[in-house]
């Protein structure tokens, strides 16, 4: 695939290395020559010097053939503005980094007038991550489908857990709550289970679920979810607000340390069910007194790394509670995996990866729609999702009656904003988004996960 | 500095020099020459048998940064030479080993010096093998290699950037295996064309075959006594006109191919080329018109000789030696300016001189208005500061290097003609010099010592100077004391892509 990526900062480097490494013809561009060179001496790709939005410069990088352009540059505008250029200039597929609010609630809107394919704010998917960090018991990881409505979570059968034993049909019955399992892992084995599948201790399921209804599950199956019901947050930036906003909206009691006055009042006022406090969030006084050891969840999301390290980590010696830290620009990574942290986040990667991810799907699918691929239980199964458009030979047929492959389940339907786990009464519609779970390589397309007798209708 | 991937990389140019001195062994066959045949045979399994001894053990580190490129690069080189010349030494046929090297060097080089007083009684084997290093040493052994073997990271560009001639080295195309590709599917494509066109004019294959290649890396060597002197007007034309193809940037045809015929016309460096050219011809041509019968004769003759002078390719059709002071002195600072920066040609190139002397323009311009502020600019772009500077440093070693190298060979008591002349032909890699070492004399009355000069001179004035001085620095062969932890901690860095680390001890 030939891919140009505008923008030689941190998302951009890291980006044309992995974009690289996994076979793709990365061209760069950016204004500053000395990173150019930098990136051009390292990796195997080929850079010029110019700006993304000159014409002649888009040209002479080789949009006109290129198949995918990622602008990551500083300035959303300037993103926007590549994008569209590109598009006009050549024909590709084209990603913008926007992280503007105001922009990025006009997502959707920009997406399909301004005919990009992805628009990614780090700040929005580092705070999701958060979100679903402090949500999920630490026992559980997981993926993200549906720009975050659906997920799927690796689950351990423990023993004595109310899985063991049980096939996978009745689970939704027995415990009572709307999920489904897609793939168990037991040993070195991947399966994809029919309904008469028998789980049993020591196995790994992955289960597709909504964020609410597999908090549910968790409850039942007894794996220790805690909770959270409070969370302090230090540091007032584009991240705090939309994890707070995200908490505040479940129920979750939030109070935010800012130092700065004026970002204490605009916080105020976009976020009015949390708690803003001024002061400086390195006070232990101060701490202490807006009750560090009564929360239980603390997130340090400061502007300083180094910072958001000590914070967390004194406030893991206070008392035992889930801490966050966010890290921008340390890269040694080793120390700090070291460190008696919980989970560190890195929204430059995140941001990186959210790419990639898109990137390998369209890679793997030049020609198709499917929207991302991941690939889960150790790089055995890929769970790839589609958008359902008309004519797809699966429209309006129940999932019964549908002729499938062996080894491919239709895990989610998500229609509008509601979520369907599918039995074998549902049926696909156009507009759905679809999530299919398969050991097979190689969909690239809806009508791919039939059998032949039904392919050639 | 990373010894193991500098051995792996030798270990691999032994492999391909095995594979070159097939061919050869293979000429010496169809022509029945079994005693030079054998030789070649022999010394090709000694290179598999070093390659293996190289390559035995896999680099631990696989990093290569700019000095091991360069390492790299001067060293293989050198290896290439001292394994090439083994063939003529063992065959005989050139009975002492510093002139089998010095004409191996002359070959990988494309200089096209020789030491041979007898052309013709050389065996076709050793005849085709001279030729063929001019061909293989044009276009680079390095990004031939690069060219076949599979994809490797970006750091080995530094191999390309240490053996491609010119000031900036760029990719064609996003991979490096691409461009190599390219560069050897044009060069390989513009080959075929010239021996087709040569064969058409009833040339004999054998000579088609080793003065196309010849002219293709620029050369020089020829298969006759009097060079290029005995064949056809025709044939004599194709030659001129391919010379002064093989010396363009290879940019330009890259660009034709893509069909951007304006882009590639447009280069700077390509027209000035072409302007000088046309210039020297015209001047020379009226110098020597009393030489010859009618102006045709006149300017063909010049033509090939201005042609093969500023490609450095080195061919002759007329002893210029006898030629009038001004058409001489013309010639020889054509040797100075070379070819373009891509192509297979030697001397200082011509984007150097044109960088340099706006260069010069500018500097004029800041004493007139001291606070002006100007860059140089080459195809309506403004040239990196960094680039004027190496390349006024690259003019200052230059200098450096042809002075020491003309006082060691001054030592040989031979005119200053010989002694200016053949230092500047060899560093420029063209061929024939003036005086004894004119078109009809050669280079075997020097010494020993001065041998083994004007071969250093040859391999830095290829390599463009800095990857032979790189081995005379001390601090590049410091191994490095702190080692990495193994390959994989590096990978690790990579994977770190993964996001969040739900770090959780």
């Amino acid at each position: 695939m030939q891919i140009i990526i505008v923008g030689c900062g941190k998302v951009g480097s890291v980006l044309a290395e992995q974009l690289c490494q996994e076979g793709n013809n990365v061209t760069v561009l950016d204004t500053n020559g000395e990173r150019v060179q930098q990136l051009v001496n390292e990796f195997d790709i080929m850079g010029y010097i110019g700006s993304g939005i000159s014409f002649d410069t888009l040209i002479e990088a080789g949009v006109k053939k290129a198949d995918m352009l990622i602008a990551v540059t500083p300035s959303d505008e300037l993103n926007l503005m590549c994008c569209l250029i590109a598009k006009k200039a050549g024909n590709c597929q084209t990603i913008a980094r926007v992280r503007n609010p105001e922009y990025s609630k006009e997502t959707d809107f920009l997406i399909r007038e301004l005919g990009l394919a992805l628009i990614i704010n780090p700040e929005l998917a580092a705070a999701n991550e958060i979100f679903r960090d402090l949500r999920l018991p630490s026992a559980v990881s997981a993926e993200v489908f549906a720009q975050g409505k659906v997920e799927i979570f690796k689950v351990p059968v423990r023993e004595g857990s109310p899985l063991c034993d049980i096939a996978v049909q009745d689970i939704a019955g027995r415990l009572n709550c709307d999920i489904l399992v897609c793939v168990v892992e037991r040993g070195e084995e991947v399966t994809i289970p029919n309904g008469t599948f028998v789980l049993k201790e020591k196995d790994n399921v992955y289960i597709v679920g909504g964020p609410m209804n597999s908090k549910d599950f968790f409850r039942r199956i007894g794996i220790e979810s805690n909770p959270i019901r409070s969370t302090m947050i230090v540091g007032g930036g584009k991240i705090s607000y939309y994890l707070a906003k995200l908490l505040t909206a479940s129920g979750i009691d939030v109070r935010i340390i800012e130092r700065d006055a004026a970002v204490c009042d605009a916080l105020n006022q976009m976020l009015p069910e949390a708690t803003i406090i001024h002061g400086d969030g390195t006070d232990k006084a101060l701490l202490a007194e807006e009750g560090l050891d009564r929360v239980d969840s603390f997130a340090a999301l400061t502007g300083m790394d180094e910072e958001n390290i000590f914070l967390s980590l004194y406030a893991k010696t206070q008392t035992n509670i889930k801490t966050v830290a966010k890290i921008n620009r340390i890269a040694f990574d080793e120390v700090i995996g070291n460190m008696d942290l919980d989970t560190v986040v890195y929204p430059k990667n995140i941001t990186a990866e959210y790419i990639i991810r898109y990137a390998r799907a369209f890679g793997n699918s030049i020609g198709s729609n499917v929207e991302t691929m991941h690939r889960i239980a150790g790089g055995r199964v890929e769970a790839l999702e589609f958008i359902i458009r008309e004519n797809a030979p699966v429209v309006g047929i129940p999932l019964m009656s549908l002729n499938l492959k062996d080894d491919i389940l239709v895990a989610c339907i998500q229609r509008g904003k509601k979520l369907i786990m599918p039995r074998g009464n549902d049926a696909m519609q156009v507009g759905d988004t679809v999530v299919v779970v398969t050991t097979r390589s190689g969909l690239r397309d809806i009508r791919d996960i039939l059998g032949k007798s039904r392919a050639g209708q | 500095m990373n010894f193991q991937i500098v051995r792996y990389m030798l270990g691999y140019v032994c492999y391909f020099e095995a594979g070159f001195l097939m061919l050869p062994f293979l000429v010496g066959l169809i022509y029945r020459e079994f005693h030079a045949g054998v030789s070649f045979l022999v010394i090709a399994a000694l290179c598999v048998l070093l390659g293996l001894l190289f390559t035995a053990k896999q680099p631990r580190d696989k990093r290569m940064y700019t000095k091991e490129g360069l390492v790299t690069v001067a060293l293989c080189w050198i290896v290439l030479s001292i394994l090439g010349a083994l063939p003529f030494w063992i065959s005989r046929e050139i009975p002492k080993y510093v002139d089998a090297l010095f004409e191996t060097v002359s070959g990988f080089t494309t200089t096209g010096s020789s030491i041979l007083t007898d052309v013709e009684a050389m065996s076709h084997a050793c005849l085709f093998w001279r030729s063929f290093t001019h061909w293989v040493g044009g276009m680079g052994v390095l990004v031939f290699i690069l060219a076949i073997l599979p994809n490797k990271g970006g750091a080995f560009m530094n191999l390309m950037k240490a053996e491609s001639p010119g000031p900036s080295v760029s990719k064609l195309v996003p991979r490096l295996r691409d461009t190599a590709l390219y560069l050897y599917g044009i060069y390989m494509g513009m080959t075929a064309i010239e021996l087709v066109l040569l064969l058409l004019g009833g040339m004999p294959l054998f000579d088609a075959l080793a003065l196309t290649m010849g002219t293709a890396g620029t050369g020089g060597f020829a298969v006759k006594n009097s060079g290029v002197a005995d064949y056809t007007v025709y044939q004599q034309a194709v030659i001129t006109v391919f010379m002064i193809l093989f010396g363009v940037n290879f940019n330009t045809y890259f660009l034709l191919v893509k069909k951007k015929p304006k882009q590639a016309l447009m280069s700077e460096e390509v027209l000035t080329y072409l302007g000088i050219i046309a210039i020297s011809v015209l001047v020379i041509t009226f110098n020597v018109m009393p030489m010859f019968p009618n102006a045709f004769q006149a300017f063909h003759h010049t033509a090939f000789q201005v042609g093969s002078i500023i490609t450095t390719t080195g061919f002759s059709t007329t002893d210029f030696n006898l030629w009038p002071p001004l058409a001489k002195t013309i010639l020889m600072i054509l040797v100075f300016v070379g070819a373009c920066a891509g192509s297979t040609g030697g001397g200082i190139k011509v984007s150097r001189i044109v960088i340099m002397i706006k260069g010069i323009r500018k500097e004029i311009k800041m004493l007139l208005h001291p606070r002006s502020v100007d860059k140089v600019r080459m195809d309506g772009r403004p040239v990196e500061h960094e680039v004027v500077r190496s390349v006024n440093v690259y003019l200052a070693i230059y200098i450096l290097l042809f002075v020491v190298s003309l006082l060691i060979v001054t030592l040989d008591e031979k005119d200053l003609v010989t002694n200016f002349t053949s230092v500047a032909v060899t560093l420029n890699n063209i061929g024939p010099g003036l005086e004894v070492v004119g078109p009809t004399g050669n280079f075997s009355s020097f010494s020993a010592l001065s041998k083994l000069v004007l071969c250093f001179d040859m391999l830095a004035g290829r390599l463009e100077l800095f990857p032979l001085l790189m081995l005379f620095v001390p601090s590049a062969w410091t191994r490095s004391t702190a080692r990495p932890l193994s390959g994989k901690s590096i990978k690790g860095i990579v994977k770190k892509v993964g996001g969040r680390g739900n770090h959780v001890q």
